[in-house]
């Protein structure tokens, strides 16, 4: 329990700290339903949702107000556990995940230091691929559980197509590790402040108008990386597993009001992990363009003249950068979603295993190719 | 690891989700009226066909296969990219990047033969 704080009182904020991040993730999942709904009527020259509250805001609302009082429905031919625990479970993995993200530089009161984050994993990168893979489960418990062949075959597909696109993505973050050389998150974002500097072959060169972010080192990391999160987290062009067209609505043929929210928690979940680790890996994280975590400290000091504040300041600037960094990558996730058509099934397959796999497999050779010569010669 | 929190939230979610779904179930009700169609599963008007009778291509097992072969072949690199600066500084950084280029081409031959043997063609 350390690293969940030393004193009782540490623990306590500690674990509420946990359920609030949690519970940050739930409330945010209407918003992106809503800018979904309206970002769609946006692009297809509609209006989508606008007469619920303002702009339609309110519209979830009442959505939610009508889920709660669908009438409970099991099918005679569904496994009733494997129905009723998959919501739950679909729930779990993206969560536990979410909180492994650091969202802000830690908030020091006092002697306490609290992180902006769930808790902090010390090989936070496998932690997250690991438990995020876990939605494999969720989807063939539901699609197992439903008892009908439309959920079958849409689990099926979805988990085949879910374990094809690990193997890009975790090929895909080896050149992130080679480059930071740790798997802690924070370490990460700690390496990427300061102005865009290559140091190899006994020199070092810096750009100063460009902040030292990991897609300068890794672009064809960061394509396929964001590229396969779209698979994993079963979005358009890969939403093989729910095509509508073919399977009815795939795993969650026979689920209806509140159970099928919950599948769409855990789905938007997803897609805030993969925003979250694109955020992290390749665009500074948490880190202001320009500014150190030092140099805010100090306005902070400047403006509110008491260690206190100027340390809330810090916090807040940074969760608030986090936040629309994290934000831009989940409109790209909605405007690719209502963009692009979806993909055949064998020619997805193919796109994962012979496309974008030896892809990421140059990508890791080149990269530790670079790194030995930049380090091993002297010019 | 902060292995006290992890199973504190994942606790806490799952009460939280079956808070959630007896909630929805004492608002909602259950069904108050069934018919035989009703509760059959999902069909386009003709005679259910359930599970049991759905032929599932052998092409996902095989994909299954492929998959625990070549993840753990991807996992067996994390370690050695997390520390190949370390041992570049120590002065084994030619072995070692020699050696993963030996693992790299055992891994490339696996790949070609398994779209060579179209092990991945689906029809």
């Amino acid at each position: 329990m350390s690293s969940m704080g030393t004193t009782g009182f540490e623990i306590t904020v500690n674990l509420i700290k946990t359920v609030l991040v949690f519970l940050m993730m739930v409330q945010a999942v209407p918003i992106l339903v809503w800018l979904e709904r309206r970002g769609s009527a946006f692009i297809q020259n509609r209006f989508g949702p606008n007469r619920v509250g303002p702009l339609g805001l309110v519209q979830l609302l009442a959505d939610a107000v009508k889920f709660l009082n669908k009438e409970d429905f099991v099918p005679d031919k569904a496994n009733r556990f494997l129905f009723y625990a998959a919501p739950v479970f679909a729930l779990i993995p993206a969560a536990i995940a979410y909180m492994a993200i650091p969202m802000s530089v830690p908030l020091i009161i006092g002697d306490s230091k609290f992180l902006i984050q769930g808790y902090e994993v010390n090989v936070g990168i496998v932690f997250i691929l690991g438990i995020s893979s876990l939605a494999a489960y969720t989807i063939l418990m539901a699609g197992w559980g439903s008892g009908s062949k439309f959920s079958l075959m849409g689990a099926m597909r979805a988990s085949a197509q879910i374990i094809s696109y690990e193997l890009a993505l975790g090929l895909s973050i080896v050149g992130v590790i080679l480059m930071y050389g740790t798997f802690n998150l924070t370490e990460m974002i700690q390496q990427q402040q300061g102005p865009l500097h290559f140091t190899g072959f006994g020199y070092e060169s810096y750009i100063p108008w460009l902040p030292n972010w990991g897609i300068f080192f890794q672009p064809v990391g960061a394509i396929i990386f964001f590229a396969a999160a779209f698979a994993e987290s079963n979005r358009l062009p890969f939403d093989l597993a729910e095509g509508e067209a073919e399977l009815v609505a795939g795993f969650h043929t026979e689920y209806g009001g509140f159970k099928m929210l919950m599948f769409f928690i855990g789905e938007y979940g997803h897609m805030m992990i993969a925003s979250g680790l694109m955020t992290t890996f390749f665009f500074g994280g948490y880190l202001i363009p320009g500014l150190t975590p030092n140099d805010v400290y100090q306005m902070g000091l400047n403006w509110f003249g008491s260690e206190t504040g100027a340390n809330i300041f810090n916090s807040v600037a940074h969760f608030l950068s986090y936040n629309v960094k994290f934000a831009i990558f989940l409109w790209i996730f909605i405007h690719v979603r209502w963009t692009l058509p979806r993909f055949r099934y064998d020619q997805l397959m193919d796109l994962g295993w012979k496309t974008m796999l030896p892809w990421a497999l140059a990508n890791t050779i080149i990269t530790a190719a670079i790194i030995f010569a930049a380090n091993y010669f002297v010019l | 690891m902060p292995l006290g929190g992890v199973i504190f939230i994942t606790a806490f979610i799952a009460v939280f989700g079956v808070i959630l779904i007896f909630l929805a179930r004492a608002i909602g009700g259950m069904a108050k009226r069934s018919s035989k169609a009703k509760m059959e599963i999902y069909e386009c008007g003709i005679e259910e066909i359930e599970k049991k009778d759905t032929k599932i291509s052998v092409k996902f097992y095989l994909t299954a296969i492929l998959f625990i072969l070549f993840d753990i072949e991807i996992i067996f690199m994390y370690p050695w990219a997390v520390n190949f600066r370390n041992f570049i500084s120590g002065g084994a950084g030619a072995y070692v990047f020699v050696s993963m280029l030996v693992f790299l081409a055992i891994f490339i031959f696996g790949l070609w033969w398994e779209i060579k043997s179209k092990a991945l063609e689906w029809d």
